[in-house]
């Protein structure tokens, strides 16, 4: 009764505003539960679907094979599928601090390689697969884990340039930074796809996936440039001059005093900016790759299942949400534990 | 940083730094100008001055028809994402702070509601959100015959959200709505899609900066008899203000980059008429070049006004 009076009811207008949203949930969960649930089709059939008040989750029990792996092979289903568990196992994994030792180092390059392995196939006996149809929740989480891999260096040094005091140097990472983070990343998915074959010496090709992840790359490496930047400058002066006193030069003061406290003051706004990254991978999908987003909207292109956007949307969106809600929350815990240190 | 080098050291690293800028500029500058030979393209912008052929579904301030020139054409397309951009801005502003302040407030069922607003809108991608909103308006709503009219004269319907003007109320002719004035779906799912979006971040950066009022001001406040709404209102919030600023800035230029994404659901902005234009007279270079420039002017430009404004703050 005491924590009812004090958070609901402290004052008239508390209490006018708990009524009110009290109505306004009263309103729209309930529909929104029979919609959802009470009156759902569960099951693949579209006439019940169609007659049916309720949401159509047939249409996601249908289609879950190609939303999850898109056009690859039906019977070589258990490769993509092994290699999203891997992938997501080796990012669990780097989120524990238990596990922070140097052979994380080795456990990458091997886990991708077997991932590798699988996708592409060729060897062992399975059977080759093109990249072109690889597709779904992999080509998602492919795109964030490589994009994120070589922008994350990159970023860095941008952020180390940008910091030097030589003007040149300081210019030219300005420029690129400034540059990048000035347009919308569509126009240099746009960019990546019509242009990047012109910038390349005649002859030399390059595949849809690949230019769509370079855009994403040089894209990533500009926001996370500033993220390291703000780590930075959180370096209290005291220990450049120490490691100067200590007669370190440039890069042995860099890569053993400044930058391992500078990103890990950092850890927290850089998930944030993975999860941002994450959600940016969708963006492919108008350059027309197969991420998990494509996959759904193509689902959608079938005459029979056509017109149950509504319900799709929604269990994208809950894919999404899966997975950046479970960074943010580890971000947070970081963040605490930053404090509290 | 480096000061422990000589300047010796410290030209040549600049000079080499320069030297492979420019280097790298002249290798893609010379395979674009050799692969557009060997494709026949012909470079330049004369193809603006052409008759663009294409019809454009809605304009938000210019008149355009399929036989003006594709400078008219890129012209509507900047005025609709200007349009989307500002009305969107308004918007999640308002929802923004509105769900911010509804953070701190003490009251359990709002904060709540707040708290979850904000996580649930800011882990699923745009472009989701787009698509949805696009099929709630496209397939969720009933024809015009049957529009929903949840105030008397605003009708909800797939083609469109129409709503009274001073002079006019739309009213049902034929399959469709006539008079008042309509958002079509296209930009009524871009603009709910924009502003609820961005406003959960920007109610982040509201309560973020009342938070970073110090504990002594609302002290003091109280001391002299203020109520916590008084206190919130000219105490805290015009102080929070100053943090609020930048960042809330950042969010306004997001949003204008995000409503780019227009081009994924079909209202014409400028990225969605320049990809068009592009299509048709494959001057790929030219039309990225376009978007890529106005939008670094939009963006450069704030930016500058925002330094501007933070130095003015900083001062006092």
């Amino acid at each position: 009764m005491k924590w009812l009076r004090e958070n609901l009811f402290a004052n008239p207008l508390s209490g006018l505003v708990t009524l009110l949203l009290l109505f306004l949930l009263w309103k729209a969960v309930p529909p929104f539960i029979d919609w959802a649930l009470l009156d759902a089709v569960w099951h693949p059939d579209t006439k019940a679907c169609r007659a049916g008040e309720g949401a159509c989750w047939g249409f996601i029990a249908e289609k879950h094979r190609f939303i999850l792996f898109g056009t690859y092979p039906y019977e070589e289903h258990w490769r993509p599928a092994a290699a999203s568990a891997i992938l997501i196992g080796l990012w669990v994994c780097s989120g524990i601090r238990i596990f922070w030792k140097w052979w994380l180092a080795l456990v990458w390059p091997a886990g991708l390689a077997l991932i590798g392995t699988l996708m592409w196939g060729g060897i062992l006996g399975l059977p080759f697969v093109e990249n072109e149809r690889w597709g779904g929740l992999i080509l998602t989480l492919l795109l964030t884990t490589f994009g994120l891999a070589f922008a994350f260096p990159l970023a860095i040094l941008l952020a180390l340039a940008r910091r030097s005091s030589m003007p040149v140097i300081q210019g030219l990472a300005v420029g690129y930074i400034e540059l990048m983070r000035g347009v919308p990343l569509i126009s240099l998915l746009f960019m990546a796809s019509v242009m990047l074959p012109l910038f390349l010496p005649q002859g030399v090709t390059i595949d849809k996936l690949a230019r769509a992840q370079i855009a994403m790359i040089l894209f990533a490496a500009a926001y996370l440039a500033e993220v390291v930047r703000g780590g930075l400058q959180a370096i209290p002066k005291e220990q450049y001059e120490m490691a100067d006193s200590l007669g370190l030069g440039y890069w042995q003061k860099t890569l053993w005093v400044v930058l391992p406290q500078a990103l890990r003051i950092a850890v927290p706004p850089l998930v944030n900016t993975f999860i941002g990254f994450f959600k940016d991978t969708s963006l492919v999908l108008i350059i027309g790759l197969f991420d998990l987003l494509s996959t759904i909207k193509v689902s959608l292109q079938d005459p029979r299942w056509s017109g149950f956007g509504v319900e799709a949307y929604l269990f994208a969106a809950l894919m999404y949400f899966a997975f950046c809600h479970a960074m943010s929350r580890y971000s947070r815990r970081f963040e605490r534990r930053l404090d509290s240190a | 940083m480096a000061a422990n080098y000589g300047w010796g050291r410290r030209i040549a690293y600049q000079a080499a730094a320069l030297l492979a800028a420019v280097a790298l500029g002249w290798f893609l500058a010379r395979n674009t100008a050799a692969n557009l030979e060997a494709s026949r393209i012909a470079s330049g912008f004369g193809f603006l001055a052409r008759e663009a052929g294409f019809e454009i579904g809605e304009s938000a301030f210019l008149r355009y028809s399929a036989s003006d020139t594709y400078l008219d054409a890129l012209a509507v397309g900047l005025a609709n994402t200007l349009a989307v951009s500002l009305i969107g801005i308004a918007l999640a502003t308002v929802l923004g702070a509105a769900i911010g302040l509804g953070r701190l407030s003490r009251n359990f069922l709002l904060r709540s509601l707040g708290a979850a607003y904000v996580e649930f809108l800011r882990n699923v991608p745009l472009l989701v959100q787009l698509f949805f909103w696009y099929a709630v308006i496209a397939e969720g709503l009933p024809h015009p015959r049957e529009a929903l009219e949840p105030l008397p004269g605003v009708f909800l319907s797939n083609r469109g959200i129409f709503f009274p003007t001073f002079s006019s109320s739309p009213a049902l002719e034929g399959f469709n709505f006539a008079g008042g004035a309509a958002l079509t779906p296209e930009f009524a799912a871009l603009l709910i899609g924009l502003a609820t979006y961005t406003a959960a971040f920007i109610a982040e950066i509201v309560r973020a900066g009342v938070l970073a009022i110090e504990r002594g001001q609302w002290e003091a406040a109280y001391a002299i008899g203020l109520t916590r709404r008084q206190a919130l209102a000219h105490v805290a919030l015009p102080q929070a203000l100053r943090v609020i600023v930048p960042p809330a800035t950042s969010q306004f230029l997001n949003l204008t980059k995000n409503s780019s994404l227009a081009v994924a659901i079909g209202y014409p902005d400028l990225v969605s008429v320049a990809n068009t234009t592009i299509n048709q007279t494959g001057q790929a270079i030219e039309g990225i070049a376009i978007i890529m420039a106005v939008y670094l002017t939009i963006s450069l430009s704030i930016s500058a006004l925002m330094n501007w404004y933070n130095a003015r703050v900083m001062r006092r």
